[in-house]
């Protein structure tokens, strides 16, 4: 039982992740109808830029705790993955705006790799290792172990998405959001400006990332240039999954994916016998996509709501 | 709308790219930049490949600089005097991404531009199938960092390493961990590679011969971090000891994350963890790991003083694992060729089985698989953030 609770914790720790990420898919899809398959490197540089700054502030002798510095240093990588989500568009996705489906598509997968290998030539080959500031204390709840980190980020993560969904349904930015997923024409004839609203929504999916990049550092310990690709294929399976272009649906395909990772691949051994061992962790990510896609392509929240950011 | 229709093409397109990405050419490919006389008759090119981009590069780039240590000091000579001629080496490095199937690519145009010989690659997994086709051509290949066994098992005459194997390695670690350290009940992970699954095999092998109860056998592959899910299953089995059969990467966010489960087992691992990166990633999590390479240790190794220094002058940063074999790869090969007076793969391969050379790493020789004759084993474990050396098994220092 301790063993299951854990895998469940384990599962909730990485759902949560999944789930900050998926938004940034997700509200982007709603909008533009277009999968930002850069975003991933988005949350990749902003774990790199956090670790740089935490490091330049230990090696300037600045004596805060751990979870300050931390908080510091996040609050100077949102900035910059804000400001990459907004060149990125400006640059790669306005002028295709009125192309077909497949040009921004491929424009975004190419914007990936450009921006992995900026990443290389930056950060180098290497892993890079998180600091050690933060406390590593274990609590044990039931015979399941869990660090304070993995309770802030769960903890984190509810209230990040408790804040976006009241901007989303009680500022007038959310609304003129929602308004320009509906309709961007009609929009634009209410006096939305309907090219900062996107601007708007591509810099706030940055910043979730950039935190969840994070959180996936420090999690793991270490961060890399090629950890947005894997992370970020995840998390747009769990907007799928979730159905793509809706918030909450972001949210709990982020977390279902998490915790069926979780189990899937802590007793996938045992059930098979040893036949297929738990190396094939990934497949339950991408057997859900295809499960999700065949049966119910608009996702477990259903069509309704599927085109609201 | 049509999301599924949607998604499955950027399913597709992302195939599509993922198979483009192996293909680009590797930034280190075109560094040597070979001038257009590189045909000339006076300079040889010497294959290198290991993964140069993804998350073992730090290895293959240390890899690299071994043999480009090596091409250096040969060619600032004014080359090495084969059959009464100067010949200059010019090292062709081709990033294989730990890839399998790319390996075979770059095998591939390795043979297609004729080079003399290959040092590479890195992995066993990289290693064994291109191997098939450097036989084929009959270029003769020496791996400085590939131990599993069945890669000079397959009966090719062109196969050659010069460290010793992964039975050797996972033998002294298996009775070390039962005998030494009465860690009776083992917990096994691998990634899966040809390297991870065959070097867990021969542990499990020689830890049950010894008297250990295997209580869990655990899988992961080698771009993982996540390792949560199989420590939590492991940790339900309370073993005393968890093995890893893997690399670096993996090793050390294994050990963080089996310490933040409260798992107290030690962890041991081998030459694909024995790194420095493995400490500055693990952090003091990585305290009291034991992890063996093949080889004496290298402050003990005959030319390993003055070639760790020398190292550190010419790359500014410090040899991760294999530098100092790679180097010996390249010397063993042009020692083979000034033996035989000539370049010519076939007829330097006859010389290269029955060399006598005295290397940094130590006496290299081969028996008739290719294998290094009177491989050493040394092993480590991490104290005060440094790998200290525990006990040397096998090789010269058994005498």
């Amino acid at each position: 039982m301790d063993i299951f609770l854990q895998q469940i914790i384990n599962g909730l720790v990485v759902g949560g992740i999944y789930a900050l990420i998926a938004l940034g898919y997700t509200m982007v899809y709603g909008i533009l109808q277009l999968i930002n398959f850069a975003h991933g490197e988005i949350v990749m540089i902003g774990a790199m830029v956090t670790i740089s700054c935490i490091n330049f502030l230990v090696g300037h002798n600045v004596n805060l705790s751990g979870p300050v510095l931390l908080t510091v240093s996040i609050a100077m990588a949102i900035p910059v993955t804000m400001l990459l989500g907004y060149l990125i568009e400006r640059v790669a996705y306005r002028p295709l705006r009125k192309a077909p489906r497949m040009a921004p598509l491929i424009t975004a997968i190419g914007l990936s790799i450009v921006l992995q290998q900026a990443a290389t030539m930056i950060w180098g080959k290497n892993y890079v290792p998180f600091p050690a500031i933060l406390p590593t204390d274990v609590l044990e709840i039931g015979g399941a172990s869990i660090t304070t980190l993995q309770v802030a980020i769960i903890i984190l993560t509810a209230v990040i998405l408790t804040g976006l969904f009241l901007l989303i349904e009680r500022t007038k930015l959310g609304r003129a959001m929602r308004a320009t997923a509906q309709s961007p024409d009609v929009a634009r004839l209410m006096g939305v400006n309907v090219n900062t609203i996107i601007s708007m929504t591509f810099m706030i999916g940055s910043a979730l990332g950039a935190i969840a990049g994070v959180l996936v550092a420090a999690n793991y310990d270490q961060a890399h240039a090629y950890m947005g690709f894997m992370v970020g294929l995840k998390a747009f399976t769990a907007a799928v999954l979730g159905g793509i272009g809706n918030l909450g649906g972001a949210v709990l395909g982020g977390i279902l994916l998490g915790i069926i990772e979780s189990i899937g691949s802590g007793y996938l051994g045992d059930l098979t016998g040893g036949f297929l061992g738990s190396q094939y962790k990934d497949i339950f990510a991408f057997l859900v996509l295809i499960l999700v896609l065949i049966f119910r392509p608009s996702g477990l929240m259903g069509e309704r709501v599927a085109e609201r950011a | 709308m049509t999301i599924a229709r949607y998604s499955l093409i950027a399913a597709a397109i992302l195939a599509i790219t993922a198979c483009g990405k192996q293909e680009q050419p590797a930034p280190a490919a075109s560094a040597p930049a070979a001038p257009p006389a590189a045909a000339a008759p006076d300079t040889i090119k010497i294959g290198h490949a290991a993964p140069l981009t993804g998350n073992i590069a730090h290895l293959g780039k240390d890899n690299e600089n071994g043999v480009r240590m090596a091409v250096d000091e040969i060619n600032a000579a004014g080359g090495a005097e084969i059959g009464g001629k100067k010949i200059k080496i010019e090292m062709v490095s081709e990033d294989d991404q730990a890839d399998p199937k790319t390996a075979t690519t770059v095998a591939q145009r390795f043979v297609d531009q004729k080079v003399a010989g290959v040092i590479g690659h890195l992995n066993s997994g990289t290693t064994i199938p291109a191997s098939k086709i450097y036989s084929d051509a009959g270029i003769p290949q020496i791996s400085p960092s590939a131990t599993a066994v069945a890669y000079t098992a397959q009966g090719f005459k062109t196969t050659y390493r010069v460290m010793a194997n992964d039975a050797q390695q996972g033998k002294a670690l298996g009775e070390y961990a039962v005998s030494k350290l009465k860690l009776k009940k083992v917990a096994i992970v691998d990634d899966r590679t040809a390297y991870g699954q065959g070097l867990a095999d021969e542990f499990e092998k020689a830890a049950k011969a010894a008297g250990a109860e295997i209580v869990k056998r655990e899988f992961t592959t080698n771009q993982e971090t996540d390792f949560n899910a199989i420590l939590t299953s492991i940790k339900g089995a309370k073993p005393e000891l968890i093995f890893y059969g893997g690399m670096d990467a993996q090793a050390a966010p294994l050990t963080k994350q089996a310490k933040k489960l409260g798992i107290k087992a030690k962890i041991m691992s081998a030459d694909g963890a024995q790194t420095p990166e493995y400490i500055k990633l693990a952090g003091n999590d990585a305290e009291g790991t034991i992890a063996s390479i093949p080889g004496l240790p290298k402050e003990q190794l005959p030319g390993g003083k003055e070639f760790l220094a020398k190292f550190k002058e010419k790359f500014n940063g410090e040899v991760q694992l294999y530098a100092p074999n790679c180097y010996d790869a390249v010397m063993v090969m042009v020692a083979a060729m000034k033996k035989a007076g000539s370049t010519e793969p076939a007829k330097y391969l006859p010389e290269l089985a029955k060399i006598e050379y005295s290397g940094v790493t130590g006496n290299i020789s081969f028996d008739d698989k290719g294998d290094i004759k009177n491989g050493a084993i040394t092993l480590y474990q991490v104290k005060k953030g440094k790998w200290e050396t525990l006990e040397v098994v096998g090789g010269a220092a058994a005498k």
